[in-house]
């Protein structure tokens, strides 16, 4: 519930949609003249920055080529861009609600274009091993109130999601841990000793790149294979170490492995994924374990949910024979763009000219890019059409899911002057559908043709 | 004569909070061109911290500044930075069919810019 007192509304139970804990448990202090979030309780460290600092900016709604237009103006080019594109692009989708990104589905289905999230260069790589593998899953509310063991693999909580400890897998007090902490062992391995670790009962530093060997001795110390004790000098990890985590997870009541970008970004990559699966698979013969990615920015885990439920497929689809094909390696981002194949790019809250390889930016440069943001970066610096959009959760209300995979309604603190993603999307989708239709026309289009092009999404 | 070590880039609590203020504002460079190093490499390499080292590989090169690091948080050989534009600078774009590009673990020489 919203109260107004005088300038300042407090919004209870708000959402922060930063990293992919996705905390509803916001209580925002706004300052309607002023326009800002003035304080957010509850809020970690990152989450008090994202309130602060999404602010009104005085800056134009739309602009091409740099220059300042009217918002119509800039869907009108968008639309025509991407129509007349052969192999457009659409990328990104992580930072923003659910209901935009059915949009920008429908969009690449209309174009025939190439469509994928922040995924592919994310948990892609998982994704592939759930495929391969399967998944032994659960919700974060199953964690809090049941692990006993909690494994984090490759990743850095204390920093990239400070409040996962807290809320979710660490300290809180469940129905069946009633004593929070003390009831659960938590593990720690990484590469690093990062600021996770003085959570961790035990810390493991395995030598860089050795995570498929590590995770891969476990599965045969689970199943009672005997290892040679020289898999410390292959791993970095002595193999007391890992007969005493084998004999953990065996016995323990509900064990969960939460894993990182270390295993996904690094030499491996779905091998990695998909040992550490295999691993939670097998442990079921014993336990009940679970395995679940630890997933970045708000709505990236709503990317994958609406992208599947549309296309069948996660990320990574092609639409260009008109209907959806699923190919990582080829129609993954980082890839339409290092091979050149993209000449147009629809780019949605996300920054590849930031974070892409150089090759991929070097093409970017190179194409007509659209982008829809709520702040400058380097990709709407580069764009020949660029949207200033409000930012969901705190201009917008919306679906978004939770890293496990949980829908979560957004309360909406203040009104942006800005279009958010979802109308300027469905005004482009519009538009872009009248162009399709009026080429398939005048093309003499085939009767099929003809109906598949009525048919609005 | 420059080193060769291993480039792991990846998120930091500076880099989420400067990131929300802006990617084109001064503090978020400053965090992505701030690397961490082993504490005894760099007095191999005679760096304090605040110099600046120049990085490479056959992808790119950049040029950021470092700081010391307790050799039993970070290893001999392994370099950390908080990912932005400088890190892109030497990612190499082959994704192995997978679309995810090598993003940590890549090999770098490093040397004293003097």
């Amino acid at each position: 519930m919203a109260n107004e007192n005088e300038n300042i509304k407090i919004v209870e139970n708000a959402t922060c949609t930063f990293c992919g804990c996705v905390c509803d448990d916001m209580e925002l202090h706004v300052d309607l003249n002023e326009k800002r979030i003035t304080k957010a309780k509850n809020a970690c460290v990152l989450g008090r920055a994202w309130f602060a600092e999404h602010t009104i900016e005085d800056a134009p709604a739309a602009m091409i080529d740099g220059e300042e237009v009217s918002v119509d103006e800039a869907i009108e080019e968008a639309a025509q861009t991407l129509v007349n594109a052969k192999f457009p692009i659409t990328y990104g989708l992580s930072d923003t609600t659910c209901e935009a990104q059915r949009q920008a589905v429908a969009i690449s289905d209309y174009i025939k274009g190439n469509i994928d999230t922040t995924t592919s260069v994310c948990h892609g790589p998982s994704g592939l091993a759930f495929q391969g593998v399967g998944e032994s899953t659960s919700t974060l509310g199953e964690v809090k109130n049941r692990a006993d063991l909690v494994i984090y693999w490759g990743g850095n909580p204390a920093e990239s999601h400070p409040r996962h400890f807290g809320r979710y897998a660490v300290t809180p007090k469940g129905m069946f841990i009633p004593n929070g902490k003390k009831d659960r062992t938590v593990v720690l391995v990484d590469v690093r000793k990062t600021k996770s670790a003085p959570v961790a009962d035990i810390f493991i530093k395995p030598f860089p790149g050795k995570d498929f060997e590590v995770l891969w001795a476990l599965r045969a110390l689970v199943k009672g294979s005997k290892l040679s004790s020289n898999i410390e000098e292959e791993t970095g990890v002595p193999l007391e170490t890992l007969s005493d985590l084998a004999e953990r997870m065996k016995n323990c009541r509900f064990g969960v492995l939460f894993f990182g970008m270390g295993l996904t970004m690094t030499r491996g990559r779905h091998f990695n994924s998909g040992a550490l699966l295999a691993l939670a698979t097998d442990l079921n013969e014993y336990t009940h374990f679970v395995a679940k990615p630890v997933r970045g920015h708000g709505n990236v885990t709503g990317a994958d949910n609406v992208v599947s439920w549309q296309t069948g497929y996660p990320f990574g689809v092609n639409f260009s024979r008109g209907y959806p094909r699923f190919n990582p390696g080829e129609f993954t981002t980082v890839d339409t763009l290092s091979n050149g194949d993209a000449d147009a790019a629809l780019i949605i809250a996300s920054d590849p000219a930031s974070n892409f390889p150089k090759k991929a930016i070097d093409h970017l440069k190179n194409i007509p890019v659209i982008t829809l943001d709520t702040k400058s970066t380097d990709t709407t610096k580069l764009s020949h059409v660029a949207f200033r959009t409000a930012t969901y959760g705190i201009n917008t209300t919306g679906t978004v899911y939770r890293m496990d995979d949980v829908p979560i309604t957004l309360r909406s603190a203040f009104d942006s002057p800005f279009p958010d993603d979802e109308t300027i999307l469905t005004s482009i989708k519009k538009r872009v559908h009248e162009l399709v239709l009026a080429k398939h026309y005048a093309g003499g289009a085939s009767g099929e043709a003809k109906v598949a092009a009525i048919n609005p999404l | 004569m420059a080193d060769k070590m291993m480039l792991i880039p990846g998120r930091t609590s500076k880099q989420g909070t400067s990131l929300n203020k802006g990617k084109l504002k001064d503090e978020y460079k400053e965090v992505t061109s701030t690397l961490e190093m082993n504490k005894d490499d760099m007095d191999k390499m005679g760096l304090v911290d605040g110099d600046k080292v120049r990085m490479w590989n056959e992808i790119g090169e950049t040029i950021v500044s470092c700081i010391g690091k307790k050799p039993e948080d970070l290893s001999a050989g392994l370099l950390f930075i908080p990912y932005g534009p400088p890190s892109s600078q030497l990612m190499a774009s082959d994704t192995a069919g997978t679309g995810m590009p090598l993003s940590k673990h890549m090999m770098v020489e490093i040397e004293k810019v003097k």
